[in-house]
């Protein structure tokens, strides 16, 4: 079949100039490749963890919003902080001048006023965005003396990005699940999902509305067969259009993203996905410090606060660096493929080219990224 | 400078007016800073802990507070109805309804703003939707034109009857030429935002249930019933309770018009009905899950049908001339049709959009305690704020309250 071919699809995946160092480009049918090279982002991290060890112990497990918000802190230093925010909100001085006598103090006050105060992502400049990156790992790390490394790694040139589910592969062991949720630090208090395994009975097809998403038995059960849901990085994206300040959009290589800090929690967007692709926060997500992925990127895997939503990135902070999502390293069968769909070498386009695929829900006309097929 | 001067003093006077009342009067406003304190009690838990503390999920993501906003859009849209026949055909049997069916669609405003606000996860970042300081997704999102046509609406239903009343102040009759204008693009703009509001259901695709031409015309039509039987509702109490003069004729010309929207209203029922049940889809789950229950879940069965039986009694009683023109009739009549457009404008249009979800699944939606005192509380400031325009209103139309008169 000739790459020009699009007719199994309608996107545009060729216009573009092809390009050979691609994500995925290890041809593989089925699995996570290891072809990838892991980009480590070791600093000097020892000497932190000893150095703000020393001086802020406690506030050590805190985390999400609480980073900037809820810091736990005497009297007095409460009293410093709210004279610092007053006098700046009054737009007397900026906290830098030496209003409290707190370095870290005055630094945090400082942090906290500008990012509440941030603009929207989507619109930064690279150097802005490196700015946001730099004072929200700072926050981390004056808060609870660990030291995250955050991306601002914006969508790389020549990639779109695709996935391709095999249904007769699926086990619906739900690996990819725990594998999710522990890479992109959902709140575990109330066990947020970004994916959903749907079991269906044989013989029924695809029948969602018997499907059961929620069940706690051996797996594969007798008669059933698997599927799995997710956000499917619709083309044509509807949340995007409704979102009332664009705190959700489309980025150059497909991925729809939201800038947590810029949502205003409305949910229009959750209204308006057909494929329950989008999760909200309502109330304070929490991680145990110990279960933490400090590997985050802006748009992906850092901590939400309460009240926004959130969803699938096709893990932002490991797609970008070349390495496939979590969900596709950790199925044991081999169920899940993912890649760029504008190399013509990749695994992803092989399936779409060589297997029968289909996606759900297209008179929709949402144009997902996100393909089904079978052996 | 002289304006300022007078402004002053109608401020002042004002505050005197809505100050001073009845005994009838200070416990009816102080049960309403009751409620309203108790609204704002629960507003701070669920500031605190985030909406979780209400009954929504991420399978049921708009509850109570979206379904009390979407209703009350519809009232205050209804104050046109009043708003055409004065200004604009110069009938002047309505005159003296229109200053309080324009207070009531500012009272309805300020309570759909503050639902929309209680609603939103993040109230203290909303200055993002602010255009020119935040990003203002206009016009792709719906939710932006109707940020702008609520304003806008809230904009011209104060300034129109300030205007008025503000001449009226100072013993000077009002010039047609200036309000006439506003309140012809008032017509306009009142139908503008029911169906902006309309279409912020109707443009989702992923939600069968209201992605149906018919839902903005339906709004308007159980808008222009629900909202000036409020209207009538008010007035009845009003004539009861204070010296403002209102004539037969005026209510019983609301009613012709609340007879009218109930019957189209009625019939669009009939036709969505149709729609859903005679060749039923996998479309129509969502109303099959509201009338009839799906896989034994029946939570909105009793409010539906509740909604539909008022419905169908009120528009009967409404339909015949010698039950209408019988005020104590007509007054239950409006009642109950508020009552059923409440529920069925209410969460029997949010609730089933969500039911069954994307994906066939059900879950159901009960409002917790904390939504229920919240959305009260919002009630009660709409309550309160329509008293203070009311009174103030009465008083200055009845010629009691003048400038330099005291």
């Amino acid at each position: 079949m000739s790459n020009n071919n699009k007719k199994w699809f309608s996107l545009n995946l060729n216009s573009r100039k092809k390009q050979t160092s691609s994500t995925c480009g290890c041809g593989k049918t089925s699995g996570g490749c290891n072809s990838h090279t892991v980009s480590t982002q070791m600093s000097d991290e020892e000497f932190l963890e000893a150095a703000v060890d020393a001086s802020i112990g406690e506030e050590r497990k805190k985390d999400g919003f609480d980073q900037v918000f809820e810091v736990k802190m005497d009297r007095r230093t409460a009293f410093k902080q709210l004279t610092a925010s007053l006098l700046i909100g009054a737009g007397a001085v900026s906290t830098s001048c030496s209003v409290v006598s707190g370095e870290e103090t005055k630094e945090k006050a400082q942090i906290d006023w500008e990012e509440q105060f941030k603009g929207n992502y989507k619109l930064m400049s690279d150097e802005e965005k490196k700015g946001t990156v730099d004072r929200l790992v700072r926050s981390y790390q004056l808060r609870t003396g660990k030291t995250i490394s955050m991306s601002s790694k914006n969508a790389e040139e020549d990639v779109l990005f695709g996935y391709a589910f095999n249904i007769s592969k699926c086990q619906g062991y739900m690996d990819c699940v725990s594998a999710c949720v522990e890479e992109n630090n959902q709140d575990r208090n109330s066990q947020m999902q970004y994916i959903r395994i749907h079991e269906m009975k044989d013989g029924k097809g695809f029948n969602f509305n018997e499907a059961d998403d929620n069940y706690y038995h051996e797996v594969p059960a007798e008669g059933h067969f698997y599927m799995g849901t997710q956000c499917f990085h619709c083309d044509n994206p509807p949340c995007v259009d409704v979102c009332p300040v664009q705190a959700t959009w489309r980025e150059d290589d497909g991925l729809v993203v939201i800038d947590y800090d810029w949502c205003v929690g409305c949910r229009y967007c959750m209204a308006a996905c057909p494929y329950d692709g989008r999760r909200f926060n309502w109330s304070k997500p929490e991680v145990p410090e110990a279960e933490m992925n400090h590997n985050q990127h802006y748009l992906g895997n850092r901590m939400r606060k309460k009240g926004v939503m959130e969803k699938c990135t096709f893990c932002v902070q490991r797609s970008r660096a070349g390495k496939n999502p979590a969900c596709v390293e950790a199925c044991p069968t081999g169920a899940r493929v993912f890649g760029n769909l504008l190399d013509p070498n990749s695994t992803i386009r092989w399936v779409l080219e060589n297997k029968k695929v289909f996606r759900l829900k297209e008179d929709l006309g949402t144009e997902p990224k996100f393909w089904y097929y079978m052996d | 400078m002289r304006r300022l001067r007078v402004f002053a003093s109608l401020v002042k006077d004002s505050l005197d007016t809505i100050t001073h009342g009845s005994k009838k009067y200070h416990i009816w406003m102080a049960f309403l800073t009751f409620v309203m304190l108790v609204g704002m009690y629960c507003y701070s838990i669920q500031l605190d802990e985030g909406l979780s503390v209400t009954g929504m999920t991420d399978r049921v993501s708009w509850g109570l507070y979206i379904s009390n906003f979407t209703f009350l859009v519809g009232v205050a849209a209804a104050a046109v109805m009043l708003v055409m026949p004065t200004y604009v055909l110069k009938d002047i049997d309505f005159k003296q309804a229109v200053l309080i069916g324009e207070g009531l669609a500012v009272a309805a405003l300020i309570m759909c703003l503050a639902f929309v606000v209680a609603d939103m996860g993040g109230p203290s970042v909303l200055w993002h939707m602010i255009p020119g300081i935040g990003v203002f997704n206009f016009p792709n999102s719906m939710l932006t034109w109707d940020v702008l046509v609520l304003n806008g609406y809230l904009f011209l239903n104060i300034s129109i009857p300030f205007y008025i009343l503000f001449r009226h102040y100072q013993g000077k009759e009002s010039n047609p030429k200036v309000y006439i204008p506003g309140a012809i693009l008032s017509v306009f703009w009142a139908v503008g935002i029911h169906l902006v509001t309309a279409f912020l259901y109707q443009g989702l695709q992923a939600r069968p249930f209201w992605n149906n031409a018919l839902l903005g015309p339906r709004f308007l039509a159980s808008a222009f019933a629900a909202g000036p039987a409020l209207i009538i509702l008010v007035l009845a109490i009003i004539r009861t309770f204070t010296e403002f003069k209102i004539k037969d004729k005026t209510i019983k010309k609301i009613a012709m018009v609340v007879t009218v929207a109930a019957q189209i209203n009625l019939i669009m029922l009939i036709s969505e009905l149709f729609k859903e049940f005679y060749a039923p889809t996998h479309h129509s789950e969502s109303a099959y899950y509201l009338f009839f229950g799906l896989h034994g879940k029946t939570a909105l069965l009793p409010w539906i049908w509740t909604a539909i039986s008022l419905n169908v009694l009120a528009t009967v009683i409404l339909t015949f001339h010698k039950l209408r023109n019988n005020l104590k009739v007509l007054y239950f009549a409006c009642f109950i049709l508020f009552v059923a457009i409440w529920i069925e404008k209410g969460f029997g249009l949010i609730v089933p959009g969500f039911i069954p979800g994307p994906y066939g699944k059900i879950v159901e939606y009960t409002p917790t305690g904390i939504e229920i005192g919240v959305t009260l509380g919002i009630w009660a400031l709409g309550a309160l704020v329509f008293t203070i325009l009311a009174k103030t209103a009465i008083k200055i139309e009845t010629g009691k309250l003048r400038y330099k008169k005291k």
